[in-house]
């Protein structure tokens, strides 16, 4: 009998390991294995289990680019057990990663539109996985808008990237920072995320609005895109809950009928409607 | 019984209380009920069929909400309101009893004191289940006595009914919950069995006032509640309790006095 | 599918050679006043006379807590070992009710969607299933409403209706089946055309399972959830003894520089079920849980798996601490 064990991660090495921000990292991997690692695949919107052996595993999403061959890339928050076991490695460190799991961004249907991201806080990790992949097949796209914002200044996750997307002429960037976060060199804007998008005012001719963050930033950002002419066909975003198995088994990560983990982690708000809002 | 049925639809009419908690007919066995209206209240029932300890409802903020209520209580529950209250989680201003007493006659009760005085009047004895049980395990060896708890715990599943049933476990996360440090293993298996129901039984020392709730939750019959009743019971006299009447004020474990005997610390 | 007769004599011969066939037997027993499936060697240690065990035989094919897979660091590498399906031992389970064994679909499909369950399926593959179909029932049984019946084969090896002789009709349904005749085949007889019917109980269906999932699906937003649920007190004992639910935990057994993944029992009662690490809880309120329990059960399981998560067994009604029976809270949303 040779059926996987779907609950054995890969072996992973840990290569690189940034700050982003306090409490928050970037772990670059690579696969100990190079026959698992030609093998694996994934897509933009994917998420993994990782694991800290000893401690447990997390869910977080794939945050590098599909384009990107050889490694993949998380970030996270050090809240709790196994990200706090996490958080303790080393490069050149072992932990496990399984996956991808998960349904996609449909990059390919969005072809020849424009496209916005709009992300706050912690939430730019499963949007820095598209916008890199949207970049890196440039030519695919119209104009692209970046609006992220966070709590701070020292709270901005991915500061080098920003920087990079902010001096690429084919990218408008937006960053902002809640009012008061700000230092007294910063150069972006000051206020809210949904009162930025307002002032930003991208259209919605033609475009995919992609939105990430936490609850309260999606609840109010999603009547700002109405209001500037957004269907519920052109907002997409993705949804966290509490995930064990990741692979529809485990019976904790659904939102009515939908498994978070097998429907989702993507949504477009479209299919959100269908769903009680209750439940996420 | 119509006496009570009509004393609860009465103050749910006038505004006296939003909610009655009480007993109705159930499968088998009465059940607890929960009545918004009189048209609920009439399915009340209060006799001595009724086991269910209704104190463990009364700390769920979701349950209760912020307006008065009322239970029709037993002697069990009465107990355990009164080790509620002295743990400052219920207060006289929220709560209204409803009893019928052994003439058949209904009472009811407002402030602590009085529940209190009529608690003192019934002296906690072990249920004829319970004294078979205990007699058993106390002729019983240490070893014996711990291979007997060793094959009762082996069943566990940790479904934890025991302690969902318990009026005393309302902490809003367990010990078993807390994974930084991980206390306790949380799976079922021997060893995380015995420790489970190790740290609930010393986290019950000197509150548990042996109403039985844990043991009639469990689905597999595993008697738990006598763990914590003989703890209680040993502890008592100990500590100058009277076994299963809570003291006004203060715990066996978090109070300390100069007098304290302390003739174990060696 | 053969259908056979088996004499009184014939059994216990067939039971022995089960037995001295070195496979591990699992019959329901009674010990400390409850009948529970445990380890046998002899028929005569088997329970009479009863209802229905406490706990499913779900155990046997998804453990309460089982080893996914276990580890070794050392100087910063791991090594993995994988959990291995020839360790599981060849396993039959004698006197198994119709309903719980009907319990195995369900089960499967939720462990198998999408991508197969090793270990499950290893389990599946090891166990063997005799039931004996229902003379006796009470009033929380109702699998007649639920697609099954004291007679139904569904996930049955061999299935035996027990006659006044003290023999039994054996209708031998698959191909395991066949290989437990085959250690004692002589005491298979010629079928005696008894009709099995005659045996079984009369359990009248009490609600139409289309009618409940169509009110259901229009029911989340139903007040019904608040009032039925407010005396569960959220616990995970309904789940437990179902042999349908298949909620598990993931945790890590921790030895100094080894350890294990452990798969364990979890239940969408428990309150902390669905809390995020963040504090939010989308599931914060106990009518919110029961809402999932039957929504799972009767909504969601036949969209997504095609097939219904309940086969009436009435163990979650009997296991209950205050009485949330589920045939009579599905009975009245069927009514309303
Ligand atoms: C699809 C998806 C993508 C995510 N992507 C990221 C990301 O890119 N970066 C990031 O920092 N966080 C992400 N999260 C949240 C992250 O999974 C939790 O913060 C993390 O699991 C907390 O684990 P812990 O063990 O440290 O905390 P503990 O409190 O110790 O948690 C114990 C267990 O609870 C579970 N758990 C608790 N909260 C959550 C949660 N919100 N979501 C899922 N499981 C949870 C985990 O299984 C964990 O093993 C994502 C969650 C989901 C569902
Ligand atoms: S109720 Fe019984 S089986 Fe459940 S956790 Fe308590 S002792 Fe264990
Ligand atoms: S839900 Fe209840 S009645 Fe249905 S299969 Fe599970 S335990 Fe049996
Ligand atoms: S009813 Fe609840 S515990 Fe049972 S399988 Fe469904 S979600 Fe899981
Ligand atoms: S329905 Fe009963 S067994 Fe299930 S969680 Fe509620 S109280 Fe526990
Ligand atoms: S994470 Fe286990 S079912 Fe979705």
């Amino acid at each position: 009998m040779s059926e996987k064990n779907t609950y054995l991660p890969y072996l992973m090495t840990i290569d690189k390991v940034t700050k982003e921000a306090p409490g928050v990292k970037t772990f670059r991997l690579k696969f100990q294995d190079e026959a698992e690692a030609e093998a694996f695949e994934f897509k933009a919107g994917q998420f993994g289990e990782y694991s800290a052996f000893g401690e447990g595993e997390s869910t977080f999403c794939i945050a590098s680019s599909p384009t990107r061959k050889g490694y993949i890339e998380c970030t996270f928050r050090d809240t709790g057990r196994v990200t706090s076991g996490l958080s303790s490695l080393e490069e050149g460190s072992t932990m496990g990663f399984r996956g991808p799991y998960g349904n996609v961004f449909p990059l390919d249907e969005w072809k020849g539109k424009n496209l916005v991201f709009i992300a706050g806080g912690i939430a730019l990790p499963p949007m820095r996985c598209v916008i890199w992949n949207a970049l890196d097949l440039r030519e695919n796209f119209k104009d692209i808008t970046i609006i992220y914002g966070a709590k701070s200044v020292n709270d901005l996750v991915y500061k080098s990237e920003l920087k990079e997307w902010s001096e690429r002429p084919d990218v408008n960037m937006v960053t902002t920072v809640d009012p008061g976060g700000e230092t007294s060199d910063w150069k972006g804007e000051i206020g809210f995320v949904p009162t930025i998008v307002d002032k930003v005012a991208p259209s919605a001719e033609n475009t995919i609005a992609i939105v990430c963050g936490p609850p309260i930033m999606i609840k109010f950002t999603f009547p700002v895109l109405e209001k500037l002419g957004f269907r519920d066909d052109q907002v997409y975003t993705t949804l966290e809950n509490r995930m064990k198995c990741g692979v529809g088994k485990c019976g904790r990560c659904n939102v009515g009928k939908l498994y978070i983990c097998k429907d989702g982690p993507v949504f477009s708000k479209e299919e959100l409607n269908l769903i009680p809002a209750e439940e996420y | 019984m119509e006496k009570l049925r009509e004393r609860a639809a009465a103050i749910l009419a006038d505004g006296t209380v939003s909610l009655v908690i009480g007993y109705e007919e159930g499968t088998k066995r009465p059940r607890p009920l929960f009545c918004h209206d009189g048209e609920s209240a009439r399915k009340l029932i209060f006799d001595s069929r009724c086991f269910h300890n209704l104190a463990v409802y009364l700390t769920k903020k979701e349950l209760v909400g912020n307006g008065r209520f009322a239970v029709t209580a037993t002697i069990s529950t009465l107990r355990s309101i009164m080790q509620l209250y002295v743990e400052n989680q219920l207060s006289e201003d929220k709560l209204l009893i409803l009893t019928v007493d052994l003439s058949g006659t209904l009472r009811e009760f407002v402030t602590f004191d009085e529940i209190s005085a009529y608690v003192e009047q019934f002296e906690l004895k072990r249920s004829e289940r319970e004294q078979a049980i205990l007699t058993r395990i106390e002729g019983m060896t240490r070893e014996e006595r711990w291979n007997f708890w060793q094959e009762e715990m082996s069943h566990c599943f940790k479904c934890y009914a025991c302690r969902s049933a318990c009026p005393l476990c309302y902490c809003t996360k367990c010990v078993v919950e807390v994974n930084r440090p991980q206390w306790i293993n949380p799976w079922p298996a021997p060893v995380a069995n015995m420790e489970w129901h190790i740290n609930r039984a010393m986290h019950m020392v000197g509150r548990c006032t042996a109403c039985g709730a844990c043991g009639d939750a469990c689905p597999v019959g595993i008697p738990i509640d006598l763990i914590t009743r003989k703890m209680m019971e040993d502890m008592a006299p100990e500590f100058g309790y009277i076994p299963g009447l809570p003291v006004k004020k203060g715990n066996a474990l978090s109070t300390w006095k100069l007098d304290d005997r302390e003739q174990f610390i060696r | 599918m053969e259908t056979k007769y088996i004499s009184k004599s014939g059994i216990e011969q067939w039971f022995k050679s089960i037995v001295d066939s070195g496979k591990r037997v699992y019959a329901p027993v009674n010990s400390r006043d409850q009948i529970e499936f445990k380890r046998v060697k002899n028929l005569s240690e088997v329970a009479d006379e009863y209802v229905q065990t406490t706990q499913s035989i779900k155990a046997s094919v998804y453990p309460k807590a089982e080893v996914l897979f276990s580890y070794e660091k050392e100087h910063g590498k791991v090594h993995l070992t994988d959990f291995n399906p020839d360790s599981i031992p060849e396993t039959v389970l004698w006197k198994v009710h119709p309903c719980d064994a009907a319990g195995f679909k369900p089960l499967s499909a939720i462990f198998n969607w999408d991508s197969p369950d090793k270990l499950h399926n290893a389990h599946v593959q090891k166990t063997s299933v005799i039931s004996f179909s229902c003379a006796m029932a009470d009033e929380s049984c109702f699998c007649t409403s639920v697609n099954g019946s004291p007679g139904n084969l569904a996930g049955s090896d061999i299935q035996l209706t027990m006659l006044p002789d003290g023999g039994a009709i054996a209708e031998i349904v698959t191909p395991k089946g066949e290989a437990l005749v085959a250690l004692s085949p002589t005491v298979f007889e010629a079928d005696k055309g008894e009709d099995k019917t005659k045996y079984l109980v009369d359990l009248p269906a009490r609600f139409s399972l289309e009618e409940v999932n169509a009110k259901l699906n229009k029911a989340f937003n139903s007040t019904v959830w608040k009032e039925q649920s407010e005396r569960c007190i959220g616990c995970g004992a309904c789940a437990f003894v179902c042999p349908t639910c298949a909620c598990f935990d993931i945790q890590e057994d921790v030895h100094g520089s080894t350890g294990r993944r452990i798969r364990c029992w979890d239940a969408c009662g428990f309150g902390l079920f669905t809390l995020h690490t963040s504090g939010h809880n989308p599931r914060e309120h106990q009518s919110q849980r029961w809402r999932q329990r039957l929504l799972h059960k009767f909504s969601y399981m036949p969209a997504r798996l095609n097939v219904v998560g309940c086969t009436g067994c009435g163990r979650c009604s009997r296991a209950c601490p205050v009485d949330m029976n589920i045939l009579e809270h599905i009975t009245s949303i069927a009514e309303q």
